[in-house]
């Protein structure tokens, strides 16, 4: 290091330093969050691959003898009566309804996250504490009431469904519960504050006068929406569909109170693995794909995403 | 200007901030967030057991929820694990934010904001199982019992939920002032307390409030995490899913809801003579 | 302001805990609202004992819970069937409450069982059975058959709920099929998915929170606990218990003493006190299911001692069964079905 400092210019030198410095200020300013995580989520996670890779024990737990099984039953499922091998088709139907479901539900909170966040942004200082705060005041309430708050709403006999027929919009209750649909609802739902904080920071910060600019070439409001205020507001839209897409994916009670059950969604899935199906390496071994699978996402998705802005 | 022109016939002012149709949007959102609020407030008042079978006015299942301890301590304590993993998650996210936003690449960068995001990586369950085998040995090891452990999970938990709005403020953020702060020659300390912190500021409530109310709405991970006597609001819902629900659970959300707007009433009247001029 | 925060939590998290470390407690880890609250008050008036109870939702996560250990608990409900399980793994304190003074009030049904021959470790808490309701007005047949759910008739198509439940289902659905509950016979299990899978798109839904729903129509049938029936008839008249003749699942809850307890004396002060027939009647009372005590009938609420969903009527007595703990294999084809049933 010493001799390599020697022989390269001073001024180098001088910017190698701070450099260094640089990084490791941010890596102390890291280092709360990074222990934090280490000790209450990731840490405890190497548990959770370690046994992706051990025998299941006879009831919950795992037996230390190492093996592949859980893996193998990912992707392939020995039928149960004549023993062939086939592609683990249940597997694939779920995980794809959830990816097909955590998409939805993302872009519908985008779809109305995103003027509701605006709605806020553009009110005066004092107005946006208030409709901050009457956006997350329902999720002050517990999820599980909540949720069954919103089946009472659409149920068949619920408040939805007799204004319909009162005000003669339909002639017999629409079965709106238990259906993806309703899923779907409950999941934005669920996700809509997700979307709408992360927005809101962004577009809280954006520079009005760049409006005034855009109308004075002539644009018109869906180009001066589309050229000036999507782009500056891109870190927004990004954090708030990671927020959102990513539990998403993970969602537990949304899909079993709302969908009726009938559908398992990952999250289900692994909830039975780990669950009364008592086998803890296969749950291991699915969630530590969807990890993987997500965070290969992710890093695509921010990589785009950054490298569109540095060009734009 | 052919939108001006009818904005003015409309005899409104054109706005360059309004973007039509979106107030309706807004407040359709608000609606839909607050019709089931409404129905689960209705059904506190409701003299039968069901959350879903309306027998009628009462008041009962509030003098229900008032003699009963174990759900008012377990709604306190919601709210003091949810308070302190917010305050500590958005802490944290808040210095990560900074070393990894606006700032050149370095190496470890990407390992650092993969690893901030990983609790939304997986479903909870599976956090909460490693959680569990891992706080238990802990447990057994120093017999401390405490809420630190549901601190700590729920604080790690929500770790992403603050640092995400944060991270986006600050790329929507410019740096000159802070570069004009340090040619003031003002410490780095300085130019953070006095230009970076007001402006991120609304990041951070943004980030803290997301924190609050994931903390608030745990199941899973409190179920595994917790020892004997620390039920939650949410998990002592859990335990009553299989069986029945009663609106006791209503009331006491009601209650809370009541509680929260009106300190929030009290603190918006407290401060409307200081911020008195709007924007 | 965050240090401010911070601090007084913290404060009010010790405040909380702290109160754990007086003499005389005990910790009951129970399934959600199935506690009768004066019966714990009755037992710390009595014995000076400050009792707090802490719910779970499933006898995986009590198994997975106890298992880890550093719960702190004293006290848990398993299952019939978790029983076997808990005690193979060296879980529970063989508290021999068959030795304890009234345990001459349990039944002579229930002093011997398989799941806990002799009564070495656990005392009954509650117990019932896993049949089917149905809403007389959706449908006048029969309703003491499986086939509510198995094969709906015309009337319930799309109106039926099936509980969450892999081993009450399996086990009402191998009945169904004319085999043992527990049973790995592969001709059998085919049978019973080729039924189950037949079925599926008639069911409304597969949920919980059946008490409500059938309460207020909005199931017309269920899979369901027979207390559950008994609280949705209070409400709804129409709904009736159906005690399936090609077999139901029969279950029981049974309190034991967790091996690592540290208030072992009290847990078992506690063991003896639910023996007691006024006091299992208030258990009774609460959740609404018999308990397995003699002379706890004349406490009990009037309303429960004619009620047909907790006296088994004679002619379906012997069609109940309560599932064993079924192997590690069956469990393993048992959750292949279940999962290809929701895929």
């Amino acid at each position: 290091m010493a001799a390599a400092d020697t022989n390269t210019p001073a001024i180098s030198s001088h910017e190698a330093r701070v450099n260094t410095q640089r990084v490791r200020r941010n890596w102390l300013l890291s280092l709360p969050a990074i222990c934090l995580l280490l000790i209450g989520a990731s840490g405890p996670l190497l548990i959770v691959l370690i046994y992706s890779f051990l025998e299941p024990g006879d009831y919950g737990g795992v037996t230390w003898k190492p093996t592949l099984d859980a893996w193998f039953k990912i992707f392939f499922r020995v039928d149960i009566f004549d023993e062939t091998v086939h592609l683990a088709d249940a597997h694939l139907s779920i995980f794809w309804r959830s990816v097909k479901l955590s998409l939805l539900t993302t872009l519908i909170t985008f779809a109305f996250g995103f003027p509701t966040a605006y709605f806020i942004a553009t009110r005066s200082k004092r107005q946006r504490a208030a409709w901050l705060f009457l956006i997350t005041i329902p999720f002050w309430t517990n999820l599980l009431i909540r949720t069954f708050a919103i089946m009472e709403v659409i149920r068949n006999e619920g408040i939805v469904n007799t204004l319909a027929i009162k005000f003669g919009f339909i002639d017999t209750p629409i079965q709106m519960l238990y259906t993806e649909g309703a899923v779907l609802l409950g999941m934005a739902y669920v996700y809509l504050p997700l979307m709408v904080l992360p927005l809101y920071a962004s577009i809280e910060r954006f520079d009005f006068r760049l409006l005034e600019a855009g109308y004075d070439l002539y644009a018109n409001r869906w180009q001066v929406f589309r050229r000036i205020v999507l782009p500056l507001v891109s870190p927004g839209i990004v954090a708030g569909s990671i927020l959102v897409f990513v539990p998403s994916l993970g969602a537990y009670v949304t899909p079993r109170v709302l969908g009726g059950g009938r559908k398992m969604m990952i999250g289900n899935f692994i909830e039975l693995q780990f669950g009364q199906g008592q086998n803890w390496p296969l749950g291991a071994a699915l969630s530590m794909l969807l990890l993987i699978v997500v965070a290969v996402a992710l890093l695509f998705y921010v990589r785009a995403i950054s490298g569109e802005r540095s060009h734009g | 200007m052919a939108e001006a022109n009818r904005a003015a016939k409309k005899g409104k002012t054109f706005s360059v901030k309004t973007m039509p149709g979106f107030t309706t949007v807004a407040m359709i959102c608000f609606i839909v967030l607050y019709a089931p609020i409404v129905t689960l407030v209705i059904y506190s008042f409701n003299a039968g057991n069901s959350i879903a079978f309306w027998e009628g006015f009462s008041i009962r299942w509030y003098f229900i929820a008032l003699e009963n301890t174990v759900v008012q301590e377990a709604a306190l304590r919601s709210l003091i694990i949810a308070t302190a993993a917010a305050a500590i998650a958005s802490t944290v996210a808040t210095m990560a934010a900074i070393a990894t936003t606006r700032t050149r690449p370095f190496r470890g960068r990407t390992a650092i904001y993969l690893m901030i995001n990983q609790p939304l990586m997986v479903p909870e369950i599976v956090t909460a199982v490693a959680l569990l085998i891992f706080f238990a040995s802990i447990k057994v090891a120093t017999g401390y019992t405490g809420l630190g452990y549901l601190i700590i999970a729920h604080a790690a938990f929500c770790v992403p939920f603050a640092y995400l709005p944060i991270r986006a403020r600050l790329e929507s953020m410019d740096s000159t002032l802070e570069a004009a702060a340090a040619d003031l020659y003002a410490t780095p300390w300085q130019a953070f307390r006095r230009i970076t912190l007001p402006l991120l500021a609304p990041g951070i409530i943004a980030g803290a409030m997301l924190a609050f109310v994931i903390s608030l709405d745990d199941v899973i991970i409190t179920e595994f995490v917790k020892s004997a006597g620390q039920d939650t609001l949410p998990t002592y819902m859990l335990g009553q899913l299989r069986r029945a629900i009663t609106p006791e659970v209503n009331a006491i959300s009601t209650a809370l809801l009541v509680l929260t707007l009106v300190l929030l009433s009290v603190f918006f009247v407290l401060t409307r003579d200081r911020r008195a001029n709007p924007d | 302001m965050n240090v401010r925060t911070l601090l007084l939590a913290g404060v009010a998290a010790f405040a909380l805990t702290s109160g754990a470390n007086a003499e005389g407690e005990l910790n009951i880890y129970n399934w959600g609202n199935y506690t009768s609250p004066d019966l714990i008050k009755k037992f710390e008036e009595k014995y000076d004992v400050k009792v707090t109870v802490t719910d779970y939702d499933s006898n995986d996560t009590a198994l997975t819970k106890i298992e880890a250990g550093g719960h702190g608990f004293d006290i848990v409900v398993p299952s019939a069937n978790y029983v076997p399980i808990f005690v193979n793994k060296g879980l529970l304190l063989e508290a021999r409450p068959d030795e304890m003074e009234n345990f001459k009030n349990v039944s002579e049904r229930w002093r011997d069982v398989p799941w806990d021959p002799g009564r070495h470790y656990t005392v009954p808490w509650q117990w019932g059975s896993t049949g089917v309701a149905v809403n007389k007005t959706a449908y006048s047949g029969d309703p003491n058959t499986s086939a509510i759910f198995l094969d709906p008739p015309e009337e319930l198509v799309g109106k039926v709920n099936v509980v969450p439940e892999m081993n009450d289902v399996m086990g009402l659905a191998i009945m169904y099929a004319g085999g043992e509950p527990c049973t790995e016979d592969k001709e059998v299990l085919k049978k019973v998915r080729d039924t189950l899978m037949a079925a599926k798109p008639k069911w409304l839904s597969i949920g919980y929170g059946t008490t409500d729903k059938l309460s207020n129509n909005e199931m017309m049938a269920s899979v369901n606990w027979n207390g559950s029936t008994f609280r949705a008839r209070l409400a709804n008249p129409n709904v009736v218990y159906g005690y399936p003749k090609e077999g139901y699942v029969m279950w029981m809850d049974s309190v034991a003493i967790i091996k690592d307890a540290k208030n072992v004396e009290n847990a078992k002060l506690f063991m003896n006190f639910i023996m007691e027939p006024e006091n299992a009647a208030m258990i009774s009372a609460f959740a609404r299911y018999a308990n397995g005590i003699d002379g706890s009938e004349e406490f009990m609420p009037d309303d429960m001692k004619t009620a047909p969903e907790i006296n088994v009527p004679a002619e379906f007595a012997d069609k109940g069964q309560f599932l064993p703990t079924c192997s590690p294999a069956a469990r393993d084809l048992y959750t292949a079905i279940w999962t290809e049933l929701q895929k």
